[in-house]
C-alpha cells in the first residue's frame, strides 16, 4: 500500500476515483438542479448563471446531470464487480482446489460463455425485458464472471502444489480453514488488479448500453448525455465534451490503478529463494584503475588462467555488498582446481567472472585476470564470446535448464560447432555423433533426434559435457555439475570428466560443496569462506592435516565414515 | 513384539493416474512392506524416482493407497475419509525437503506454529507459550516468532519446519529429505537436532533421504527402494556398510568419500564391481 501512495500516477487516479464516488454519493448536495427536469423553453442554455454548465437539448442542467449521472455510472460498475465476484471467485476457488468433475464442467461452461460476444447477449436481453440499466448490467456481471473465475482457478492451482499446504494438511486443518489461510490470500491480489480493470469495462459498456438509448429512462447518465448531445452536435457540440471527459477520466483512471495494484502488489511476498540467481549478462567490468600490475613473470608460467585480488560485489541499498573480497588463485595445464565451499561463499561468482558470465549488476575488478596470454578484463565482448565458445568450455548445475526445450538436441550440439569451428553441416552431424558417443550415451542417433524433455537428467548432463568440450577448450570450468545428478550417475558423470581430462589435458575449474566429489577428482582444492580464500593446498594435503578453523570444521562436519546408529532392539521404556 | 510397531506398511502399491483421457494409470509403489517402531529411526534411501518420497506421501495420507493398507498403533489408516484423516493430524506429522516452499511466506513464523494448535482448540494464551516453548526447542531465539520465514537462513527454516512437526507432540514424524537442501555444516546439527527430540520424546521418524551417509546417522533401521520396490531392510550399520542386494552395493560404492586415497579405492571396487555385472549380463 505504500509503495502504490509513492506512485503519483497512482495518486492521482486514486484522487479521481475517490472524486468521483464522493460526487456520486453527495449528489444532491451538490446541485439544486434536477437532472431530468426538462423544460423546452430553457433548452441549450449557455454555461454560467442558474446552469454552471448550461442546459442539454431538451433543458436538462448539464451538470447536475454530471452529478448524478456518476451515481448511475458507479452503482452499475459496482453490480458488475459483485456479480462476477460472487460468481467467479467461490467457483473458481472450488475448481481449483478440489478439481475433479466440478473443475471439468464449470471451465466447460466459462469457456462457452467466453466465446459468446457480450454486447449480443446484452442486446436481445434488454430488447426482451426493455429499458433497464440495472438488469443489464446484472447480466454483464454473468457474462464476464468467467474471467474472474479463470484467473482465480490458475492462481489456486499454482499455490495448492505449494508445499506449505500439504503441511497444512497433514496438520490438520479442514479444507475451508486452508482455503481461508493459505489460498485466499494468494488470490486476492490478482483479484484486485482485475477488479479494477473490470470496473473501468463496466463503465464503458454501460455508457455504449445508454448512448444507443438502452438504459433506464428517467435516471440521469453519462451515455444518455452523449446521446442527447449528439441529436444536437452541430448546434452544441460543446455538450458532447463534459459527458466525454468524465468517462475518459473515470476509465483511464481504473486502468491505471490497476497497473499500479500490479506493480505494487505483483512483487509482494514471493518466496524467497537465495540460489535463485538472476540470468546472467556480462556484467560490467570496472578495471582496476590504482590495482598495480605485477611486473615480475609469476613463479609457475605453466598457468592457465591466474586470478590475482578479484573483487565482486553487487549494488545493495546505499553500499555495494560484496560477494567475492580479493580471490588470487591459478590453475595450470592439466590440473583439476576444486574450488569448495558452502552456499553464499563466493564460489560460483568467482567462477562466473572468468566466464564473464556475471549479472548485469554485478560489478567486478580485478588486479588482475588472464587466461593463457589474454588479459580478459581488456579484451571486447566479441573477443570475449569467441573465447568461451572456443577454448574455455562450461558445465551448468541444472542440466535441463540449460538445453533449450524447443530445439533437437542434435541442433543445439551442430550449432555451436558450425559458428566456432567453422564446420559444415554434415561434418558437425558426424563430430556430434561421434562425442554422444564418447561421452557414453548407447544410442547417439536417437539422442541427436530428441528433444531435451525425452532424455533424463544424467543423460542431459552427458550431452552438455559433449557440447562442452565440442571445441576442444583448453579450460573447463564446472559448476556443481553433479549436484542435481543421483549419486550413482554422479559417479560416471565424474568418470566421465576425469577420462575426457586426461585425454585432452585440459585444466578444469570444479566449483563444488561436496569433498567426496573433490577428493573424487581434484589435485588441488581452494576452500572459500565469505567471498574469501581461506587454505589453499594439494588435495592430499588438504585432507590430511588441513590447516585453518574453517577447513577442518567443514571436514569435520561429513557424516561419510562416522559410526552408524545403534540399532533400537532394547526398546526404549515406554514412549512419551 | 508385534506391540512395539508404531506403523505398519502392509503391501502398499501406489498408483499415479496416467496422461490424457482414459490412460492407464502408472504403478509407482509394487508392493511395499515395512514396519516402524516407537521411538525408532527408519531410514528410507533411494535414487530418484525409487518411491520413496510416495511412500512418504501415502503414510501422511497425501496420496491414495491402490492395494494393501498402512495401520498405525494398530489402527488402519489408509483409504480414511478427509475428516478421519484429520483426527489423526495429532499422531502423525511431516517436515518437507524445501525449506523455502514449506512454510507460507506471508505468515510469522509464531503464526504458522500456531496454526496447527488453533485447530486442536488451544487456547490463545496457552498457545503462545507452547510457541515459545516450541522455538526453544529448536533452538531458535525468542523474537524468531515475530518474524517472517524469509528473514532466515535455510537451516533456520528447517528449524521452523521441525518445530511446526513437533507442535502436537505426534508419535510419528515422515521427514522427507529433510536436510539435502542444507549446507554440511547445517546438515549435521539439524540431524542433531532431530536425534536430540527424538531422545528426548520417543517419537519415531520415517526418514526419507536419498544420502546413505546421512541416513546411517540418524537410523536405526534403513529400507532400500528401487524402482518403486523395498530390496533390502536391515541394522543401520549392516545396510550402509555390508549391503547384501546388489544394488544397495552400486549405491554405497557410488557414494564419494572425502577422503582422496579411500574414495581412489572404492572407485577401483566400483569400476570392478561394473565390469562383473556386465559380464554376468546383470547390468543397469
Amino acid at each position: 500500500m505504500k509503495r502504490l501512495l509513492r506512485d503519483p500516477l497512482a495518486v492521482v487516479s486514486l484522487g479521481w476515483l475517490l472524486i468521483v464516488v464522493a460526487t456520486a454519493i453527495l449528489a444532491p448536495l451538490l446541485t439544486s438542479q434536477s437532472p431530468t427536469g426538462s423544460s423546452i423553453t430553457n433548452a441549450l442554455a449557455p454555461m454560467g448563471g442558474e446552469h454552471l454548465l448550461g442546459t442539454d437539448g431538451v433543458g436538462r442542467d448539464v451538470f447536475a446531470q454530471l452529478v448524478f449521472g456518476a451515481r448511475t455510472s458507479l452503482v452499475g460498475a459496482l453490480i458488475v464487480v459483485v456479480v462476477s465476484l460472487v460468481v467467479g471467485l467461490p467457483a473458481g476457488l472450488v475448481a481449483g482446489f478440489y478439481r475433479g468433475w466440478f473443475d471439468g464442467v464449470a471451465s466447460w461452461v466459462a469457456s462457452l460463455l467466453m466465446a459468446q460476444p457480450a454486447i449480443i447477449i446484452l442486446l436481445v436481453v434488454l430488447t426482451q425485458v426493455g429499458r433497464n440499466t440495472a438488469l443489464a448490467m446484472l447480466v454483464f456481471g454473468f457474462v464476464i464472471a468467467p474471467g474472474v473465475f479463470r484467473l482465480v482457478r490458475s492462481s489456486v492451482i499454482a499455490v495448492r502444489e505449494e508445499l506449505f499446504v500439504d503441511a497444512a494438511r497433514v496438520s490438520g486443518l479442514s479444507d475451508p480453514r486452508i482455503v481461508r489461510r493459505h489460498i485466499l490470500p494468494v488470490v486476492v491480489a490478482p483479484t484486485m488488479i482485475q477488479m479494477s480493470q473490470v470496473l473501468g469495462i463496466a463503465i464503458v459498456v454501460q455508457a455504449g448500453l445508454e448512448f444507443l438509448g438502452l438504459g433506464s429512462a428517467n435516471q440521469a447518465s453519462w451515455g444518455g448525455m452523449l446521446n442527447d448531445s449528439f441529436q444536437n452536435i452541430y448546434t452544441a457540440p460543446e455538450l458532447l465534451l463534459w459527458p466525454g471527459l468524465v468517462i475518459v477520466l473515470t476509465v483511464t483512471a481504473c486502468a491505471l490503478l490497476g497497473n499500479a495494484l500490479r506493480d505494487g502488489l505483483g512483487t509482494g511476498p514471493a518466496p524467497a529463494r537465495p540460489r535463485a540467481r538472476a540470468r546472467r549478462r556480462d556484467g560490467r567490468r570496472v578495471s582496476g584503475p590504482s590495482a598495480p600490475r605485477p611486473a615480475v613473470a609469476p613463479a609457475d608460467d605453466d598457468a592457465l588462467v591466474r586470478i590475482e585480488d578479484l573483487v565482486v560485489s553487487y549494488p545493495s541499498g546505499t553500499e555495494d555488498r560484496q560477494v567475492v573480497r580479493g580471490v588470487s588463485l591459478s590453475v595450470r595445464r592439466g590440473e583439476v582446481l576444486g574450488l569448495v565451499g558452502e552456499s553464499g561463499s563466493g564460489k560460483s561468482q568467482t567462477a562466473f567472472s572468468i566466464l564473464g558470465l556475471l549479472p548485469r549488476q554485478a560489478r567486478m575488478s580485478a588486479g588482475l585476470i588472464r587466461f593463457d596470454d589474454v588479459d580478459l578484463s581488456a579484451i571486447s565482448e566479441s573477443a570475449r564470446n569467441r573465447l568461451r565458445g572456443s577454448r574455455i568450455g562450461y558445465i551448468p548445475q541444472e542440466p535441463m535448464s540449460n538445453l533449450d526445450p524447443s530445439f533437437r538436441i542434435g541442433h543445439q550440439l551442430v550449432e555451436p560447432m558450425r559458428h566456432n569451428l567453422g564446420m559444415s553441416r554434415p561434418q558437425a552431424r558426424d563430430e556430434a555423433l561421434r562425442l554422444l558417443a564418447r561421452v557414453g550415451i548407447h544410442e547417439p542417433e536417437r539422442v541427436f533426434e530428441a528433444y531435451p524433455h525425452q532424455i533424463s537428467g544424467g543423460m542431459a548432463q552427458r550431452v552438455l559435457i559433449a557440447g562442452a568440450v565440442s571445441c576442444d577448450p583448453d579450460l573447463l570450468i564446472a559448476d556443481e555439475p553433479t549436484t542435481a545428478l543421483d549419486v550413482t550417475v554422479q559417479a560416471e558423470v565424474l568418470d566421465l570428466i576425469r577420462e575426457l581430462q586426461q585425454e585432452r589435458r585440459m585444466a578444469v575449474l570444479l566449483v563444488t560443496h561436496n569433498f567426496g566429489v573433490v577428493a573424487d577428482i581434484c589435485d588441488s582444492v581452494a576452500v572459500m569462506r565469505d567471498g574469501r580464500i581461506v587454505e589453499q593446498a594439494p588435495v592430499d594435503r588438504l585432507f590430511a592435516e588441513p590447516r585453518d578453523d574453517y577447513t577442518r570444521m567443514l571436514l569435520d562436519s561429513s557424516l561419510e565414515g562416522a559410526p552408524a546408529r545403534e540399532s533400537l532392539v532394547p526398546m526404549i521404556g515406554g514412549t512419551r | 513384539m508385534t506391540d512395539d510397531k508404531l506403523l505398519e506398511v502392509d503391501g502398499v502399491a501406489v498408483d499415479y493416474p496416467g496422461k490424457g483421457w482414459r490412460a492407464r494409470p502408472h504403478r509407482v509403489l509394487h508392493e511395499v512392506s515395512l514396519d516402524v517402531r516407537r521411538g525408532e529411526t527408519v531410514g528410507l534411501v533411494g535414487e530418484s524416482g525409487s518411491g520413496k518420497t510416495t511412500l512418504g506421501r501415502a503414510v501422511l495420507g497425501l496420496v491414495p493407497v491402490a492395494t494393501g493398507e498402512i495401520r498405525f498403533d494398530g489402527r488402519v489408516v489408509s483409504g480414511l475419509d478427509r475428516r478421519e484423516r484429520r483426527a489423526l493430524s495429532s499422531e502423525i506429522q511431516v517436515v518437507f525437503q524445501d525449506p523455502y516452499t514449506s512454510l507460507n511466506p506471508a505468515m510469522t513464523v509464531a503464526d504458522i506454529l500456531a496454526e496447527p494448535l488453533a485447530v486442536s482448540g488451544v487456547e490463545q494464551v496457552r498457545a503462545r507459550a507452547r510457541v515459545q516453548d516450541l522455538l526453544d526447542a529448536v533452538h531458535l531465539p525468542a523474537d524468531a516468532g515475530r518474524r517472517l520465514p524469509r528473514e532466515f537462513s535455510g537451516g533456520q527454516r528447517q528449524r521452523i519446519a521441525i518445530a511446526r512437526a513437533l507442535c502436537r507432540e505426534p508419535r510419528l514424524i515422515v521427514c522427507d529429505e529433510p536436510v539435502s537442501a542444507l549446507d554440511l555444516s547445517t546438515q549435521a546439527r539439524v540431524l542433531d537436532l532431530f536425534i536430540e527430540i527424538q531422545e528426548r520424546t520417543g517419537v519415531a521418524y520415517l526418514f526419507v533421504s536419498h544420502d546413505l551417509a546421512v541416513v546411517r546417522h540418524i537410523s536405526h533401521r534403513v529400507a532400500v527402494m528401487y524402482r518403486g520396490e523395498l530390496v533390502e531392510t536391515g541394522d543401520a550399520a549392516t545396510v550402509t556398510s555390508t549391503p547384501e542386494h546388489p544394488y544397495t552395493q552400486r549405491l554405497l560404492l557410488a557414494s564419494p568419500v572425502p577422503d582422496p586415497e579411500a574414495q581412489a579405492l572404492r572407485r577401483t571396487q566400483r569400476r570392478e564391481a561394473a565390469a562383473k555385472a556386465a559380464q554376468a549380463g546383470v547390468g543397469a
